[in-house]
């Protein structure tokens, strides 16, 4: 196994392009424009993103497999909810499905998970999915020690040194978050949705799942409400986002304001050479519940800049219509560095 | 069965998860000292930069308390994000004098092969999890705040716990948040600080002057959370006072009650005298409505219901 440590001494490491497949439609998409891996899951709620409409049965995974597979790319598949006492079967069921479709990795959260998938599929291979938190190498190495976990996508809660930092110690590779919506919590770890609807994205897979959601027109604007709690007010001619919890605006001191965090979008187009030199193994963007299209443009520009950026990392540069490209997609056309960049220190 | 159901519920008082200037905390802790409870957690585990206490202090607070009757318990920090974040698990981990409770993964490597205590933000949510952790040497599980009861329950049934320990033979504990404020999220981003147009490197520290932490309400003045540093809470405090016959059904054996900044002797008296004595639960959980903090009472998540719901016990 080629670790981060190993990659770190050689030429930079080009990472892996991972992208959202929400839907067959997607999965070839991302493909067409050039993702190395894509990750998808199964109907149900033993994947983090169990919306309707969205994801994968048996027969559209086969289709997906075969496609990616004839192009020489990977599919992934996210089981990453964590198992209901009431039916844990339910998620080894998954785990053996994935395995029947011979799919190239699974990502999970679950040490209930991982254990049934080591004893019963050791063939299998496993990445630590961000709904696991695990923020530190030793955390990490504690999942690779246990469940032989090949890689483990990083929470965005740490900075580029602490990246860096994860990567040098870390054993198994490393997956960061390149573009999509900006979880502004630990994943894994946040229960304000379950809070407030009962629901939660640890074990229902959804976060502001939309049956919660009402919008009311009013004298004094267009109120956004999640289980009833008032997420958000816009003014009749604001834009309006979609009522993320912790996206909305509160009264904090009597100051009224986004108090958790605006509606913004990550990237990190800009970080791509350290990422590259620290030995990134992998970048995923965000978006299994976005569109068919953004999946495919913005697969095309990170394809392009990932390409880019190792063909002459010393001169790589941001290009302006890769910016344009994305701005178009990110959520209220903001773009932030998150917890990479300093502001957030 | 009889026993089972008239077992005593023993008393946690959860670390304390707010910044408190160190004389606060010590007062606090006298108190505790003199209160029916059992156990206390104590350690920082919402934010490094907090530095009222050093580890001697802790340690010395531990070994005080220890000497009152009192089971001590060291609680690693939730979220780690740095070098020196894992060096401060190691000083706990390090040390055999007191059980550890573990707050992430970390923790659980770090841990392992010897006795220790599963913190809430562990998420275990089935028996095959539990038994993972178990395998690792867990003999108390604090569960996730969002689990229900009836899940509990499954987990780790009252009549035939899962087994952890150095041996695998120690039958696990089940113990619940059943008093304060929901921790409810982590973020890497400071609110507190942000609140204050502040970077959290430069935060001057000013959750110092939230003992309780900062509310936050909706546009319509609902108190719906509070924000406590890196830390996401619930405006409302979480009460199982009146679900003592459903938490003893499942199997629950200790409560966690979460310190608050005022009232808190009469908090651990109405829960020692509801849970293991005669008063009535009805008239105690009038009694905590009737204290000092905003946001009512919810119990909601015991009851596989939204957290901020209160129902009938």
């Amino acid at each position: 196994m080629q670790t981060s440590r190993t990659a770190h001494a050689t030429l930079p490491r080009k990472p892996a392009l991972v992208c959202p497949a929400g839907s067959l439609r997607a999965l070839t998409l991302a493909i067409d424009a050039g993702a190395d891996a894509v990750y998808m899951g199964l109907k149900d709620a033993t994947n983090a993103r169990n919306f309707a409409g969205l994801n994968f049965d048996l027969a559209q995974a086969r289709d997906g497999i075969a496609y990616a597979r004839s192009r020489g790319r990977e599919v992934l598949m996210a089981l990453n909810t964590f198992a209901d006492a009431r039916a844990p079967e339910r998620w080894f069921a998954a785990v053996d499905a994935a395995a029947g479709l011979g799919i190239d990795a699974l990502i999970c959260a679950d040490t209930a998970v991982l254990a049934y998938a080591r004893d019963h599929h050791p063939d299998l291979r496993l990445h630590l999915s961000v709904q696991a938190s695990a923020t530190t190498w030793e955390a990490i190495d504690f999942y690779r020690e246990r469940y032989g976990i090949r890689r483990a996508v990083l929470p965005r809660v740490l900075t580029l040194p602490q990246v860096e930092q994860v990567c040098r110690q870390s054993s198994a590779e490393i997956e960061v978050f390149g573009f999509g919506s900006l979880c502004v919590m630990v994943e894994g770890r946040c229960a304000l949705s379950s809070y407030a609807t009962g629901q939660s994205p640890n074990t229902a897979g959804v976060c502001s799942p939309p049956s919660a959601v009402r919008w009311e027109d009013g004298a004094d604007g267009v109120s956004a409400r999640l289980n009833g709690v008032l997420i958000d007010r816009y003014a009749p001619d604001e834009p309006r986002g979609y009522p993320t919890l912790c996206k909305g605006r509160f009264d904090v001191d009597g100051a009224r304001d986004y108090a958790l965090e605006e509606p913004t979008s990550l990237n990190t187009l800009a970080l791509l050479p350290q990422l590259m030199d620290m030995g990134i193994a992998a970048i995923k963007i965000e978006g299994r519940q976005r569109s068919p299209a953004y999946v495919e443009q913005v697969t095309r520009v990170w394809r392009a800049a990932i390409d880019d950026c190792a063909a002459q990392p010393a001169r790589f540069g941001v290009q302006p219509q890769w910016t344009a490209a994305l701005g178009r997609w990110a959520e209220g056309q903001q773009h932030t560095l998150g917890a990479y960049d300093r502001p957030w220190r | 069965m009889n026993t089972q159901m008239n077992a005593r519920i023993a008393l946690t008082v959860g670390p304390v998860l707010y910044y408190w200037p160190r004389r606060t905390l010590l007062d606090f802790y006298a108190e505790v000292a003199e209160s029916p409870a059992d156990t206390v957690v104590l350690g920082e585990v919402v934010c490094s930069r907090r530095h009222e206490m050093k580890t001697e202090d802790w340690l010395a607070l531990a070994r005080e308390l220890a000497t009152c009757g009192k089971e001590i318990v060291l609680a690693s920090q939730a979220l780690l994000e740095s070098a020196a974040d894992l060096r401060a698990l190691h000083r706990w981990a390090d040390q055999t004098e007191f059980l550890v409770e573990a707050g992430d993964a970390s923790a659980l490597r770090a841990l392992a092969g010897r006795p220790f205590v599963l913190g809430p933000h562990i998420n275990v949510y089935s028996q095959p999890a539990l038994r993972e952790h178990a395998a690792l040497g867990a003999i108390r599980w604090v569960a996730p705040v969002e689990l229900a009861l009836d899940a509990l329950a499954l987990i780790n049934p009252p009549a035939a716990p899962v087994t952890g320990g150095p041996a695998n033979d120690t039958p696990v504990a089940t113990e619940v948040f059943a008093f304060g404020r929901l921790p409810l999220a982590f973020s890497a981003r400071c609110f507190t600080a942000r609140h204050f147009h502040l970077s959290k490197d430069q935060c001057g520290f000013r959750c110092i002057e939230h003992p309780d932490g900062l509310l936050l309400d909706t546009t319509e003045q609902q108190h719906f959370l509070a924000l406590n540093g890196i830390q996401t809470q619930s405006a409302a405090q979480h009460c199982l006072i009146a679900d003592a016959p459903a938490l003893r059904a499942a199997g629950v054996t200790r409560a966690r009650l979460s310190p608050t900044s005022r009232d808190f002797a009469t908090v651990l008296d109405l829960f020692e005298r509801t849970y293991n004595g005669q008063a009535d639960a009805a008239e105690a959980a009038a009694a905590l409505e009737a204290l000092s903090l905003p946001g009512g009472l919810v119990n909601g998540y015991a009851h596989r219901r939204p957290g901020l719901e209160r129902m009938p016990a």
